[in-house]
Order: structure tokens, then sequence, then C-alpha cells
């Protein structure tokens, strides 16, 4: 049950409408229902994944908090000791007190360390597992070995790296003392499965979705407005604009040989223009729903295209993964034990710019390699990752330079600079993706290396645009889709647009836009609602 | 108080952190920095800023920080 397939949208008109006809008591558990129900879609063999992951983390979480409130009680029972003039040595003192709450957390810390280990150990095996043969019998072949290891046949369950990563994420809150576990089984249950997430996340933190998630809402025709607004805008970018360009696209990866030079520039742009539709679309699907039932889902863009620098795209793309990869791994690695100790012993050793650099490379080293591996079992996301930890790393060597060409050349404030930058981002981002693009690694350099080596910009001009399996027609739909994906990003710099169209607009007004939006996304779209329109691209992660 | 005020002017020397309260929201520090800040702090004042306590409001401000390592300090 794909979110572009007419049976998808009946599931939720039913869902939305069930949710603000039931009594309040029945509200979250049919959202559970109904998250159920749209996972069985996916495949009933999927439910088993979920709810594994559910299971372990929530056991985690529970053993945690309870170990938490019990080693409390206990600490202020040895205070209250020491005050009474009572108690054994080792129960009295400030430092039994603290031995006592070291070993506790330490506990705790252990319990969480398995409940993460065995939940990543799902994720691990499912999405792992042939790419580890895949490389094994690679170094095989390289020996003249004689063997090789079968492949698995198992499909990887939608959404399992955004669930588990949720999930994962639930389990430190709980140890970190953000939030105390939730001791309802199928509360915990619907956290981790709330079904407009499942597709391509955002990754939300317990600590915000849950306020709200359990919340019986009243129904509130502004709430719901807002919600299918943002839906609708969520399928225009997804149907006229990223599935329309994905013909042109596949055309293109699909026979590199014929594609070389220019038409290696224009894959970076259109990818890039594909991708943002379809995943930002899915993203509005998501938060439009959720909105709808009254549920706030975390934003996980901000215009990331009009970023100055990659660091900067990626404090605005994809944000919540961002922001788990920094507070989950980046954190947690860079003021480790022995992080601290090399920073200490490289602060001490090595020239003072990169004595106190190191520590963090290798921290964000593992980050972008991990954030690599997440998004895919190969080699090309692997390299893209780490693509952008040169690139950063890069930027942040050449800042010097950078402080020295400020100080002679006053750019604060000029338009033409900071379009410079972000032109800059947009080529080094979209020139990264073709690893998402290409078939393996070597074949990917190759065709970047064409862009310089085969000069056919004269062939651009020539109708071999019109074969790429997208016509004139195409063309001016995207052109203009494009223009107003702009025009809308551009308003929404000073706030949301809805927002601004609410004050501005009267509500007959703002219907004939939607109302019009939906017919263009009707007649338009790519293959029309309900075809066989394309999976989203963040799905597969 | 005047050690912290000294490890961050040695970070971004043109910030007035007397008065400033948005060093993380409003991006004056980004994590390099935060990592770097953690480190020196290890050393200066004995006490580990462990990843639990990586949160904005902890580093939003000198006076902040400052009231995380007391109590980092004072805690059994």
């Amino acid at each position: 049950m794909f979110f572009t397939s007419y049976k998808f949208i009946g599931f939720v008109i039913l869902l939305v409408a069930l949710y603000y006809v039931l009594p309040k008591k029945a509200k979250w558990p049919l959202l559970l229902l109904g998250s159920y129900v749209f996972y069985f879609f996916a495949g009933w063999k999927c439910l088993f994944y979920i709810a594994g992951v559910t299971v372990i983390t929530y056991v985690a979480g529970l053993l945690i908090s309870k170990n938490k409130k019990s080693a409390d009680a206990r600490f202020a029972e040895m205070k209250a000791l020491e005050k009474s003039g009572s108690g054994s040595p080792e129960e009295v003192g400030k430092e039994a007190r603290k031995r006592f709450k070291e070993a506790q957390k330490k506990k705790r810390r252990h319990i969480m360390a398995i409940g993460i280990t065995l939940a990543l150990l799902i994720l691990a095996v499912v999405k792992y597992t042939n790419f580890t043969i895949h490389n094994i019998n690679g170094i095989l072949s390289a020996f003249h070995a004689p063997k090789r290891i079968n492949f698995l046949t198992i499909a990887l369950p939608m959404g399992i790296s955004f669930y588990t990563f949720q999930a994962v994420g639930y389990v430190i809150d709980v140890y970190r003392d953000r939030h105390e576990a939730q001791k309802n089984f199928f509360k915990y249950a619907l956290f981790v499965g709330f079904f407009p997430q499942l597709v391509q996340g955002p990754i939300s933190r317990y600590g915000d979705l849950s306020k709200e998630l359990f919340t019986p809402h009243s129904f509130k025709g502004r709430v719901l407005e807002r919600g299918l607004q943002r839906v609708i805008w969520g399928y225009f970018k997804k149907l006229v604009i990223a599935d329309r360009i994905l013909p042109a696209v596949n055309t293109m990866i699909d026979s590199p040989e014929n594609f070389k030079g220019a038409y290696v520039f224009l894959v970076m742009m259109f990818y890039a223009l594909e991708l943002y539709a379809d995943f930002t679309g899915g993203i509005d699907i998501t938060i439009g729903i959720a909105e709808m039932l009254g549920i706030p889902v975390k934003e996980n863009f901000e215009r990331p295209f009009f970023s100055k620098n990659i660091a900067e795209y990626w404090r605005r793309w994809h944000i919540t993964m961002g922001t788990w990869f920094t507070d989950y791994i980046f954190y947690p690695i860079s003021v480790s034990g022995p992080m601290l100790k090399l920073s200490k012993w490289s602060r001490a050793h090595l020239p003072e710019h990169m004595g106190k650099r190191l520590p963090v490379y290798l921290a964000s080293f593992v980050v972008w390699f991990t954030t690599g591996i997440w998004h895919g079992a190969s080699w090309n996301f692997i390299v893209w990752g780490l693509g952008n930890f040169v690139v950063i790393m890069i930027s942040q060597e050449l800042e010097p330079l950078y402080a020295k060409f400020h100080k002679k050349v006053n750019t604060d404030g000029s338009t033409v600079y900071k379009s410079f930058q972000i032109g800059r981002t947009i080529l080094i981002m979209s020139a990264l993706r073709l690893f998402d693009c290409y078939r393996d690694v070597p074949l990917t350099f190759k065709m970047f290396g064409t862009m310089f080596t085969k000069w056919n910009w004269n062939t651009l001009g020539n109708g071999t645009l019109l074969h790429l399996g997208i016509n004139r027609a195409d063309y001016v739909i995207l052109a203009l889709g494009t223009i107003l994906l702009f025009v809308v990003s551009m308003i929404g710099r000073s706030g949301s647009v809805r927002d601004k169209m609410e004050k501005k607009i009267p509500f007959a007004g703002r219907w004939a836009i939607f109302t019009a939006l939906l017919l263009v996304i009707v007649v338009f779209g790519a293959y029309g609602l309900g075809y066989d329109a394309a999976q989203f691209i963040y799905n597969q992660f | 108080m005047d050690e912290l005020i000294a490890i961050l002017k040695d970070i971004h020397p043109d910030v007035d952190y007397e008065t400033a309260t948005n060093l993380v929201d409003g991006k004056i520090l980004d994590s390099f920095d935060i990592i770097s800040l953690v480190s020196e702090i290890a050393d200066k004042f004995d006490v580990v800023v462990s990843a639990e306590y990586m949160i904005p409001e902890n580093f939003n401000s000198a006076k902040a920080l400052w009231e995380l390592i007391e109590k980092l300090q004072d805690e059994e």
C-alpha cells in the first residue's frame, strides 16, 4: 500500500473519519490498529520485524527505568541513614553513595547496550547480510578460491532503518533520563509503528512525538484543512515533479555508455530535483496526515538548497536523521574516554590546529561512514557518505583561507556572493549524489570524469532531450512545477506559507487554490493516482 | 568562570560570553567547537561532560556551561 495508491488514500480517509467519530479512549488504539494494518499490506512477514524491535526496545526501556527508580529510592534511603546516624559503613558517606550510583548506572548502561545491540542486529541481518556475502565472495574470487557463499533471500522490510533508529533513540533517551519509559506496551508500539512515518521518516524522538500521539484530539476544521493542504502539496511534488522527471533520469543512468559528458551534468541536476521533490513530497504527506489527526511531527527540511555550505546543507536536509547521528553517534564517540585521551595526546603532541581537530575528524569519519551504510548496503553509499566527510573536512581546513579572503574582499550582504555559495552547494551535493545513480563506484567516477573529457554540450540542443523518455509537454510541466516549487520556497523563507495564506486569502480563495492544485495533480501527475506510481526513493533505505 | 571564558575566547575571540545566551541556537558554537570545549573542560576542571549532557541548553551560555561544570564537580 504505497502513499501513491488509491488504496492508501481510501485508508487514510477512513482512518481520519473513524478517529474523530470514535470515543476518546479508542483514538490511540485505532491509530495502532491502523498502523499495523498499513504495515500488514507491506507484507505480513514485515510485522515480525517491527514487533521484534518493539518488544526488545520496550523491555530494555522498562528495565532501565525500573532500575533508575529503585536506585534513586535506595540513594535517598542511604542519605537518610547518614542523617539519622544509623547504617553500615558501606551505606553511609559520599564515597559510598557515589560508588552505588556508578554501579547502578553501569547496570543501566549494560541493559541499554544489550537492547540496542539486539535491535540493531535485526537491522544488520536483513540489510547487510547479502552485502557482507557479496564482499566475502569478492575476496574469495580475488584469491581464486573455488567456493562461493550463496546469497540469502531476505526482503528488506519497509521502513526498518527508520523505526529501528527511532526505537534505539528511545532506549538511549530513557538511559539518559530524558524521559521515563512508556509502561503501556501498546502505546509504545504505536510510537515505533506510527504509520505515516514508517515509509521514510522523519525519525521522531519519544519526548516530542508522545506528547500528542496519545492525546485524544477533537475534530477541528482548521487542523484538518491545514493537514490536507500539506498532503496535497506533497502529492504535487511527488507525482507532478519527481515521478515525471524519473524516466529521464533512468534513461540516462541505465545506458551510461550513451549518455556521457553533458548528460552526466543533466543527471546531476535532474536527480537533485527528483530526489528533492520525492523526499520532501513524501515528508509533506507524512506530516500532513499526522497534522490531520492533530499530531505535530518534526520538520525534516528547511529549504536545504539555499544553504551556503555543505555543513549547513546537512543541518537543513533530513534534519531528524542528522540530529540522530549527532546525538547518538557523534557526541558519544567524541566525548568517550579513549577519544578524550586521544584529544589530550593530540593537543600535546601535534600542531595546535591539527591537535584540536583530529578527534573531531575521527568521530565525523565514523558518522559519515555510518550515514552512508545506513542509506544502503553498497559501496556506492559508503563512498557517498565518505565523500560528504571529505568535503566538510576540506571546507573546515580552508576556513583560515576564507577568513583571509573575506578580510580583503567585503562580501557582507552581497547577493552575488551568496548566489555563488548556494550554486556551489547545489553542484557539490548533486555531484556526490551521482553515487546514488550509477551501478558502481568506478563507473560513477568514470562518468563524473566524462563531464570534463567529453565535450558534447552542443548535442543537448539537437533534440536528444526529447528522447530521454519525457516529451516537450513534460518539460513544460516540469519547468512550471519547479518555478512553483522555487516561489513557494522563497515565500517560506520568512515563515509558514500556509500561515501567510490563512492571513491574506479568505477560506474560499484558499480552497480554490488547493482544488486547482489537486486538479493539476490529477491531470498532470506523471502516471495519475492509483496507477503504478514509483515508490519513494527513501522507502528503500 | 574566568578560566572557562578564557577557553571559550580561544575558540571564538570575537564573542561576548558574558552576555551571549544563544551560543548553540544562534549557531555560534558548532559541533567541532563543542567537542574541543568538552576536551578542554576535561583537562582544566577534571570533569567529563558525557553525551547525555550534550544538549543546547547546557552550551547556550557561558553561565549555563559553568553551572553544568559545577554540577558535575559536586555530583555524588
